[in-house]
């Protein structure tokens, strides 16, 4: 499947966003956004990946 | 010491995180401020976030997280709910800029986006301008603390409408209010002390400082000297000069 992870297009074989976040090596401290919507940590592996989904991934950073 | 949504704060001086020269200065200049608050955002995971959340961990102040960055309700809307999960609080320092050189907020969507989030929960911190239709319909939106611009992020350009200022102080009389954005200078952050502002935020006047502890300490007592003096009951300015030295008793030497 072709997605857009954090603005960059990616292939990935996950099924889930909990899957993808494994798969892409990302730390605990995260949180989620698929096609514009916030997906709390406890959805993400009934979070099924789409075909064209935009994902998101942030993480605590600097701010003023 | 401020009051916000229930939760007394150790310091006035609430203070950002950004574009400190290194890590350990971010660290010193938190160390010399003594704040109470500290700001963060969310940014995509590039590889810096896990260690950056292990360092605010550690700099001994409550995290408000901010919604910097974001130009829409929704936008604004999801960081928050992100920013919730990831922080573990349901403060958020709610910005909804409108403009993209003056970063003022879009006090529309803003109002909009802070009824959204307080009826799900959220305790908002809105940054605002001081119009005081604006904060009423803030307030209105289940706000409990405003946070009105001194200047726009990032200017240093300090108190640019002392008037406006003073009137939200004088119409809120019992709202928590934060002066947050445009703090240059020491003289600035105390200045909107002795009006009787609860707090200050700031973020750039200490971390582009040539020495960002040292600015940090004078930060924090230029803003308990600002709240010195409000409590103190400053004297009434006025035109004319008046002898502070007795007149009378003078002996007659012409």
């Amino acid at each position: 499947m072709n997605i857009t992870l954090n603005g960059e297009a990616r292939q990935t074989e996950a099924a889930t966003l909990s899957d993808l976040l494994a798969e892409q090596g990302f730390g605990s401290k995260v949180a989620t956004a698929r096609n514009g919507d916030f997906v709390p940590a406890g959805l993400r592996t009934a979070t099924p990946i789409h075909d064209g989904d935009r994902i998101e991934v942030v993480a605590p950073m600097q701010g003023g | 010491m401020p009051v916000f949504y229930g939760v007394q704060v150790d310091s006035a001086l609430m203070l950002g995180t950004a574009q400190y020269p290194s890590p350990a200065i971010l660290a010193d200049a938190f160390r010399a401020s003594k704040a109470g608050i500290a700001t963060v955002s969310l940014r995509r995971e590039q590889g810096g976030g896990q260690d950056f959340w292990s360092l605010v961990q550690g700099l001994g102040a409550r995290i408000l997280p901010n919604t910097a960055g974001c130009h829409t309700v929704k936008e604004a809307v999801t960081t928050a709910h992100m920013a919730r999960e990831l922080f573990d609080t349901n403060w958020i320092k709610l910005e909804v800029i409108g403009h993209t050189d003056t970063l003022q907020p879009d006090v529309f969507a803003l109002v909009e986006a802070a009824r959204i989030l307080t009826d799900d929960g959220f305790q908002v911190c809105p940054y605002c301008t001081e119009d005081l239709t604006v904060c009423g319909r803030l307030l209105d939106a289940g706000c409990q603390v405003l946070m009105p611009w001194g200047a726009p992020i990032g200017s240093g350009l300090g108190i640019n409408n002392a008037y406006g200022l003073r009137s939200l102080r004088a119409h809120f009389a019992d709202v928590p209010l934060v002066v947050d954005a445009g703090i240059g200078l020491p003289s600035h952050a105390a200045a909107a002390m002795e009006m009787g502002f609860d707090a200050v935020l700031l973020n750039t006047a200490v971390a582009k400082a040539g020495d960002p502890a040292g600015m940090a300490r004078a930060m924090a007592l230029a803003v308990q000297a600002g709240r010195a003096a409000y409590l103190a009951d400053p004297m009434e300015p006025r035109d004319m000069a008046a002898p502070s030295t007795p007149v009378i008793g003078k002996a007659f030497l012409s």
